[in-house]
Parts: structure tokens; C-alpha cells; sequence
């Protein structure tokens, strides 16, 4: 009985370690995504909009920064989808007149 | 002014209680018993405890805070340990706030040491509110000190991650090296499948491995008694603290790096069979 017991808490605590190094590794992994330590990314992406919209119209929810740490560097990521051709025509008219 | 080549090391984990303190006292009197000119400051604006640990809290007459408000002068408030030569704390102060140290004052302070120390050691207090900040902010080297449990893991990749991003190196694009050291690390129990093993922690948090101290009962007896572990008797957790101090100046290189990891694993193991 006591083997078998033994064995039991054998097997539950061998999985403790392996657990938190599972929820370790997901949650780590979501931290660095979410640039959790670049506060200044709502002001960068307000002062790129910024300058964006002084060239082309765009739509303030086509702008998507993101900061990504790698082992030993950052990625700034950019996406701007700008808008299609003619619309772009009307606006520059504005701009003009 | 000196062409005396000085390093700041930052102290830091992000969490309470990991062993920043300890490690800071430990580290710093070995490179003092090593020749080095070596200086701890005590950044924990408040709840000043470095002073306790190197067994000088009696001495204590001005403090770093002092020293940035330009009410004492720097040799007024620096202690020199009795114990060794080399050896120098500034402490905290215990009265004021974290908004006393100005990123100008610390400069101020800490340019100064570098004049006269080989080495600057910052003990950082918990979490990344001001003072922890100050104390990385002008760092060239930081150690990551990391309990192999989850949240102090977790802790240590925000605090990576701060390290990476506002340093005055990091704002300059220069690198800052970080190390990692894994503190109150219970061998047994790692064997027992029960606590993250120093793999699983380098894996996760992926920066050079400093060294690994052991779950000790000579870490209580030493701050029991105000001295640093490694000034105390001969101890596991003092050899391995010696261990990182030879690795901190670069002494083991990488070919034979893995040849004293498996010495200090086995050293750990044989230590965890006498006692369990």
C-alpha cells in the first residue's frame, strides 16, 4: 500500500514542476507580446497618427503598432492599411481647395 | 577623472523576498576580499534592511538621501565594513520617500563612487516603482536574482523586459548584460519533480546563467548574525556564492563552464542526501 501511495504522490508532484513551467512558458510568452514594458506605445501610436494623417486619410482604427521583444532585440510593427485610390483623389482635392 | 575602470551592478528580481538583499551583501564582500574596492548601496528608500544584513544598522548615521540633498557629503555617509578593506556601504534612509531619489541625484552619487570604486553594487528594492527603477537605471551590468517558483519567474521576465527598455544603456543602444542567478534552490526536490529546475528557468527567462545557491540554513545564520554569507563560515551556500563572484569577473570560461555546473549539481545532491 505505501509503495502504491508512494507512487501516486510520485507521479502528482512529478507533474507540479512540468505544470508550472507549462503556465510559465504561456504566460511569459503573452508579456513579451503584449510589450508589457513599453507604457509609451498609446502616445507613440497617438503622435504616429498624428503624422500620418497630415500626408494620407486614414482610418484611425486601420493603425495597429505593436511591440514584440525577441531574445535580444524589439520589433516595431507597423500596419497601416491605407485607403483606395480615389478616395485618396478626394481627399488631396480637399487638401487643395 | 581615474582611469580606474568602475562597474555599477544592479541587484534586482522585481519580487519581494527572493534573496536581493543577501545576494547583494554576499557578492559584495567577496569581490571586497577579492581586492576590489567595492561599495553596496542600498536603493530601498524606506525600508532600508542592507545595513542589517552587513551587521552595520548602529553606524548608520547619514544616508544616501542625505548625500542627494546635500546635507552630508559623500564620506560622511559611507561605512566602512570592519570586516574588510575593501569594503563600503551607503545606506538608504529610513524616514523619507522613494520620490526623494532624483534621477539627477543618483547620477550625482553614483558618478562620484565610480571615481573611487571598482565596483557599485545597487541592491534594488521589489517591484518597478520608482526606486527600483533608479537603482537599474544607470546599471552596466544587472543580476537577475530568480526563485525557481512561478512568480518570481514571472517577475524576472517584466523586470528583463525593464532592464531591456529603460536603462540609460539601453536608451543610448548599448546592450546591458544581465546575469542569472537562481537562489534558495532545493536539489531534492527539483529531483522530486516538485520545484522548477535551473533548466527550466533558463529556458524561460533565456539569458547566461550566473550561478545557483542553494536552499541554505547558513543564509539565516548569517543575517542572524549581520554578516554576509560570505564572510561566515564555510557553507554551501558561501561556495556558491564564491563561484559567482569567479563567474561575475569573467574567471571560468565557457569550455569548462559546464564542467563545474556538474560539479556544484553534484556537490548539491551529495549536500541534500546528508541532510534529508
Amino acid at each position: 500500500m505505501s509503495i502504491f501511495k508512494k507512487l501516486l504522490t510520485f507521479s502528482t508532484s512529478r507533474k507540479s514542476a512540468k505544470v508550472a513551467r507549462e503556465r510559465l512558458q504561456i504566460v511569459v510568452s503573452h508579456q513579451r507580446t503584449e510589450g508589457g514594458d513599453a507604457d509609451f506605445l498609446p502616445k507613440l501610436r497617438h503622435e504616429l497618427l498624428t503624422v500620418i494623417c497630415k500626408y494620407v486619410k486614414v482610418d484611425r482604427d486601420q493603425v495597429n503598432v505593436q511591440l514584440q521583444r525577441m531574445n535580444n532585440c524589439s520589433v516595431l510593427e507597423l500596419n497601416i492599411t491605407l485607403p483606395s485610390p480615389q478616395e485618396q483623389q478626394s481627399y488631396d482635392d480637399i487638401q487643395v481647395l | 577623472m581615474t582611469k580606474l575602470e568602475s562597474k555599477i551592478v544592479v541587484i534586482t528580481s522585481g519580487k519581494g523576498g527572493v534573496g536581493k538583499t543577501t545576494t547583494t551583501a554576499a557578492l559584495g564582500a567577496e569581490l571586497a576580499n577579492r581586492g576590489h574596492k567595492t561599495v553596496v548601496v542600498d536603493f530601498d528608500i524606506g525600508l532600508r534592511n542592507l545595513d542589517l544584513i552587513m551587521g552595520c544598522e548602529r553606524r548608520v548615521i547619514f544616508d544616501f538621501v542625505n548625500v542627494i540633498q546635500g546635507d552630508a557629503n559623500l564620506t560622511q555617509a559611507l561605512i566602512k565594513d570592519k570586516r574588510s578593506e575593501n569594503l563600503f556601504i551607503l545606506p538608504a534612509s529610513q524616514t523619507r520617500d522613494k520620490d526623494a531619489l532624483t534621477t539627477e541625484g543618483v547620477e550625482k552619487v553614483l558618478m562620484e563612487l565610480k571615481k573611487e570604486f571598482h565596483f557599485i553594487i545597487c541592491d534594488s528594492p521589489a517591484g518597478i516603482e520608482r526606486g527600483a527603477l533608479m537603482a537599474l537605471y544607470f546599471a552596466d551590468e544587472a543580476v537577475v536574482v530568480t526563485n525557481p517558483e512561478v512568480s518570481s519567474v514571472r517577475d524576472s521576465d517584466r523586470i528583463i523586459g525593464v532592464l531591456n527598455s529603460r536603462t540609460r544603456r539601453a536608451e543610448q543602444g548599448l546592450e546591458i548584460k544581465k546575469h542569472l542567478l537562481v537562489t534558495r534552490y532545493a536539489y531534492n526536490r527539483v529531483q522530486r519533480g516538485e520545484m522548477l529546475s535551473v533548466e527550466d528557468v533558463q529556458e524561460i527567462l533565456a539569458i547566461p546563467l550566473l550561478g545557483i545557491i542553494p536552499e541554505s540554513t547558513a543564509v539565516l545564520h548569517a543575517s542572524n548574525q549581520g554578516v554576509p554569507v560570505t564572510l561566515s563560515g564555510s557553507s554551501d551556500a558561501k561556495e556558491a556564492y564564491r563561484d559567482a563572484v569567479a563567474r561575475l569577473l569573467g574567471e571560468t570560461t565557457k569550455a569548462n563552464s559546464q564542467k563545474s555546473w556538474k560539479k556544484l549539481l553534484e556537490g548539491l545532491r551529495l549536500f541534500s542526501r546528508s541532510h534529508v
